[in-house]
C-alpha cells in the first residue's frame, strides 16, 4: 500500500472509472444496435405496475400495504448483519451456528407468511386470518 | 468538532416534537409517526452519548431499537387497518367506542 | 466482551442457554404454533393448537425448574439467573398456562378460529419471562416490547368487533408511547453512568449521583408506570380492559404487569436508580384513591375490574417507597407476593367474567351478575372467592398480600401512605360487595339456563380459587421464598461470584 493518502483511493477512483465506462457503453451500444419498435405499454414511465396518470387521492389495494409491510420487517432484520460480519472472525463457529438460528428464525416467520397466503397476490382474500 | 451537548439538544427536541405531536395530532398515521420520530431521537441519544463514553455498544443499541420499531410499526399499520375496516375512519375523535 | 486481544472466554457456555432455557423452550413452541396454524384446515378447530402452546408452557415450567439449580449471570451478563428471576419465570409461565386453558373454550364460544392466538400468548410469555431475569436495560426493553406486541396484537383478536380493534389500537399508540419514554429513560441513564448493565450501573450511582440520572430514573418510571397502569398514567386501562377479549385482559392485567414490577424491583432496588421515593408515593396514592372512587360508578364488570386493577397497582407499589436499608427485603417481598396473590385471583375473576361473557361478549354488564347464586351456585361461589380476596378479606391471599405491604410500608415510616392505603381498602370493599349482593341477593334478569362450565375454565378455576385460599391460609412458604429473593436481590454478590465480568464493549 502507497503511503500518500490520496493513493489510497486510487483504487476507488478506478472503480468509479470503470463504472462510468461500462454504464455509458451500455447506453451507447443500445443506441447504436439495439432493435427498436415502440408501443404504448412501453413508452409509459412505468412499464409495470401503477398507472402513471389519475388522481393521486385514488384507492389502492391493501396488497401493497401488506407487502410493505412485510418489506419493512424483512428489511430491517437483516441490519443485524453487519454487526455480525464485522465481529464473525473473532466469533469464530459459534457466530457462524448462532447466525443460522437467527436466519432460521426468520426463515419461520417466512414460511408461515407465505402459507398465509400473504404473499398471493391473485387471492382476493389473504387467507384465513389474514388482515 | 461539534460538541456532543448540540446532538443530544437535538434529540431531545426531536422527542418533545414526537411528545407534542402524539398529543395534537388527531389522525391516527400521524401520531403512530410522532412515537417514530420519538424513537429515532432517542436512537440520536444513544449515538451521542456512545461517542461521549467511547463504548461501542451505543451504537449496536440503535440497531436494536430500528428493529424493534419495525416490528412495533408492522404491527401498528396492521392494527390501523383493522380500525379502518370497521370504522372507516383514522380520526381518534371519531374512534370513541370505548369512553375514555 | 473485550476485543483487546483478550482470550475468547467471553463465548458463551452451555450453562449459560440453560439460564435461558425456558424462554428457548417458549419461543421454539411459539413457532410450532405459528408454522402448524396454515398447514391445518381450515374448517377445524385450532384446539389441538391449544394443546401444542399448553404442552409449551407445561415444559417451559419444567426448563425453569432445570433453570433454578444453575443459578448465576450468562450472556456476558445481559440474565440473572436467581431466586428472584425464578419466581418470576414461574408466575408468568403459570400465568400463561392458565390463560391458555381459559381460553379453550373461549375461542370456540367467540368464533375465533386462529391458532396464532396461542402462539402469541407463548411469545408475550418470553417477553415477560426475560424481563424478570434481565439485568441489562436494552435487553429490557426488548423483553417489554416482546411482550408488549403480542399483548397489543391480543387485545384486537376480536376482529369483527369494532370495539375490540379499537382497544387494540389505543393499547398499542399508547404503550408505544410509554416505551419511547422508557427508552428514552434508558439512553439518559446509558449518558449518566456510561452502562446499561445494572451492575455497572449501581457501582457508578454508589459513588456518583449525577443529575441526569435522576431524570432518567423518572422517564424509565413513566414508561413502566404506563405498562402497570398505575395513575396518572392509567387512563389506557379501563377502555382497553373493556374491548380485548376477557381471558387476555386476565393475562395483560397479571403477567405484564408482574413482569414490570419485576423490572421496576431491578431498576429501584438493584440498580440503585434515585429519586424514587416521591415519584413512587405520589403515583401510589393517585392509583388507589383513582382507581377506587372510579370503580365505584362502573356498570360494567370488565370495567370495574380494571378500575381494581389500578387501585391494586397502587397498593402494590406502596411496597416501593421503602427506603434502601434492612428494610428494602420486606418490602420487595410483600411486593412479590402481591404479585403472586394478585395474579390468582384477577386471573380467576376473568376466567369466570370470560366464561359467563358469551358469544360476542353481551353479558358483561353487572346486571348480567344478578342472581348467579341460584343460577350457579359452584361458579357464584368461585367468583366470591376471588372478590373476598380483592377486597382483603382473611383467609384470602389478598388478605396477606395488602397486611405484608402495609407492614413493610409502617416499619419504613410511611404512616400517610399507608393510612390512604386503608382508607382505599374500605372504599374498595364496597363495590367488590356490590358484586357479591347482586350474585346472590337479587333476582336473575333472565332465567336461560348457563351453558356448561368447560373444562379448561373449570380447571383454571379450580388452580386459582385453590392457590387463593391458599395463600391466605398458608402464605409461610411464598414468603420465605421471596424474603430470600429480596434478600439476593439486594445483595447479590452473596448469591453468585461470577457477576463480575465486564460487559461493555469498549
Amino acid at each position: 500500500m502507497p503511503d500518500n493518502y490520496f493513493a489510497r483511493y486510487l483504487p476507488l477512483l478506478i472503480h468509479f472509472l470503470l463504472a462510468c465506462v461500462v454504464a455509458s457503453a451500455l447506453v451507447v451500444l443500445s443506441q447504436i444496435i439495439g432493435y427498436r419498435k415502440p408501443t404504448r405499454a412501453k413508452l409509459s414511465p412505468y412499464e409495470c405496475g401503477m398507472i402513471p396518470v389519475g388522481d393521486a387521492r385514488q384507492r389502492f389495494s391493501v396488497k401493497f400495504y401488506l407487502v410493505a409491510m412485510l418489506f419493512i420487517l424483512f428489511d430491517v432484520e437483516a441490519v443485524f448483519l453487519y454487526p455480525w460480519a464485522v465481529v464473525l472472525r473473532r466469533l469464530k463457529m459459534f457466530g457462524f451456528w448462532e447466525m443460522l438460528v437467527y436466519i432460521g428464525i426468520v426463515l419461520v416467520g417466512f414460511f408461515y407468511i407465505w402459507k398465509k397466503g400473504a404473499l398471493d397476490w391473485n387471492e382476493p382474500a389473504a387467507g384465513r386470518g389474514g388482515m | 468538532m461539534v460538541p456532543i451537548s448540540y446532538y443530544l439538544v437535538l434529540s431531545g427536541i426531536l422527542f418533545g416534537c414526537g411528545v407534542v405531536g402524539f398529543l395534537i395530532k388527531r389522525n391516527i398515521i400521524s401520531i403512530f409517526m410522532s412515537i417514530e420520530l420519538m424513537l429515532n431521537g432517542v436512537n440520536l441519544s444513544f449515538v451521542a452519548f456512545a461517542a461521549q463514553w467511547h463504548a461501542l455498544s451505543g451504537q449496536v443499541f440503535v440497531f436494536l431499537v430500528m428493529v424493534v420499531a419495525a416490528a412495533e410499526a408492522a404491527v401498528g399499520l396492521a392494527i390501523i387497518i383493522a380500525v379502518y375496516r370497521n370504522r372507516e375512519t383514522l380520526n381518534v375523535d371519531q374512534v370513541n367506542l370505548l369512553k375514555l | 466482551m473485550n476485543p483487546g486481544g483478550e482470550s475468547m472466554q467471553t463465548l458463551p457456555l452451555g450453562v449459560d442457554y440453560i439460564r435461558f432455557l425456558p424462554e428457548i423452550v417458549l419461543s421454539i413452541f411459539g413457532m410450532i404454533v405459528m408454522v402448524l396454524d396454515p398447514l391445518v384446515d381450515e374448517q377445524r378447530s385450532q384446539k389441538h393448537l391449544g394443546m401444542v402452546a399448553l404442552l409449551g408452557t407445561l415444559t417451559a415450567l419444567a426448563a425453569t425448574l432445570l433453570m433454578s439449580q444453575y443459578p448465576g449471570s450468562a450472556f456476558w451478563n445481559m440474565i440473572q439467573v436467581d431466586s428472584f428471576s425464578v419466581f418470576f419465570h414461574f408466575l408468568v409461565i403459570a400465568v400463561a398456562a392458565l390463560v391458555i386453558l381459559s381460553s379453550y373454550e373461549y375461542m370456540t364460544v367467540q368464533r375465533i378460529r386462529a391458532g396464532e392466538y396461542y402462539g402469541l400468548i407463548l411469545f408475550g410469555a418470553v417477553g415477560m419471562a426475560l424481563m424478570s431475569s434481565a439485568v441489562e436495560l436494552v435487553l429490557i426493553f426488548i423483553a417489554l416490547e416482546i411482550s408488549s406486541i403480542s399483548t397489543y396484537i391480543l387485545a384486537g383478536f376480536r376482529r369483527r368487533e369494532a370495539i375490540s380493534s379499537e382497544s387494540s389500537i389505543k393499547y398499542f399508540l399508547l404503550g408505544s408511547f410509554a416505551t419511547a419514554f422508557f427508552l428514552y429513560g434508558v439512553a439518559l441513564m446509558f449518558g449518566a453512568t456510561g452502562s446499561t448493565s445494572i451492575w455497572q450501573i449501581s457501582q457508578v450511582l454508589h459513588s456518583r449521583v449525577p443529575l441526569l440520572a435522576y431524570v432518567a430514573t423518572a422517564f424509565m418510571f413513566v414508561g413502566l408506570g404506563f405498562k402497570v397502569a398505575s395513575a396518572p398514567f392509567h387512563v389506557w386501562t379501563p377502555d382497553v380492559y373493556e374491548g380485548a377479549p376477557a381471558p387476555i385482559v386476565g393475562l395483560m392485567s397479571t403477567g405484564p404487569k408482574a413482569a414490570v414490577f419485576a423490572v421496576l424491583l431491578r431498576i429501584f432496588f438493584q440498580a440503585n436508580a434515585p429519586g424514587r421515593f416521591w415519584l413512587i408515593w405520589v403515583s401510589a396514592a393517585l392509583s388507589m384513591t383513582l382507581g377506587n372512587v372510579a370503580a365505584l360508578v362502573q356498570t360494567n364488570i370488565k370495567r370495574l375490574l380494571a378500575y381494581s386493577s389500578i387501585a391494586h397497582a397502587g397498593y402494590l407499589l406502596i411496597a416501593f417507597a421503602v427506603p434502601q436499608t434492612a428494610i428494602a427485603d420486606t418490602g420487595i417481598s410483600s411486593a412479590m407476593f402481591y404479585t403472586v396473590a394478585y395474579a390468582a385471583m384477577n386471573v380467576g375473576a376473568f376466567a369466570v367474567v370470560s366464561h359467563l361473557a358469551g358469544a360476542g361478549e353481551h353479558r358483561v354488564e353487572l346486571e348480567d351478575y344478578a342472581g348467579l347464586g341460584r343460577r350457579s351456585p359452584l361458579l357464584a361461589a368461585t367468583l366470591t372467592i376471588f372478590l373476598l380476596s380483592l377486597i382483603g378479606i382473611p383467609m384470602t391471599g389478598g388478605f396477606f398480600a395488602k397486611f405484608y405491604v402495609f407492614s413493610a410500608a409502617l416499619k419504613a415510616n410511611l404512616v400517610v401512605l399507608t393510612i390512604i392505603g386503608v382508607i382505599n381498602s374500605a372504599i374498595g370493599a364496597y363495590y367488590y360487595l356490590r358484586v357479591i349482593v347482586l350474585m346472590y341477593m337479587r333476582e336473575p334478569r333472565e332465567e336461560t339456563a348457563l351453558p356448561r362450565v368447560p373444562i379448561g375454565v373449570g380447571i383454571t378455576l379450580a388452580i386459582t380459587a385453590i392457590t387463593t385460599i391458599c395463600l391466605g391460609l398458608f402464605p409461610g412458604r411464598v414468603v420465605n421464598y421471596s424474603l430470600r429473593s429480596a434478600h439476593e436481590l439486594v445483595h447479590p454478590e452473596m448469591s453468585a461470584t461470577d457477576i463480575r465480568r465486564p460487559s461493555v464493549i469498549r
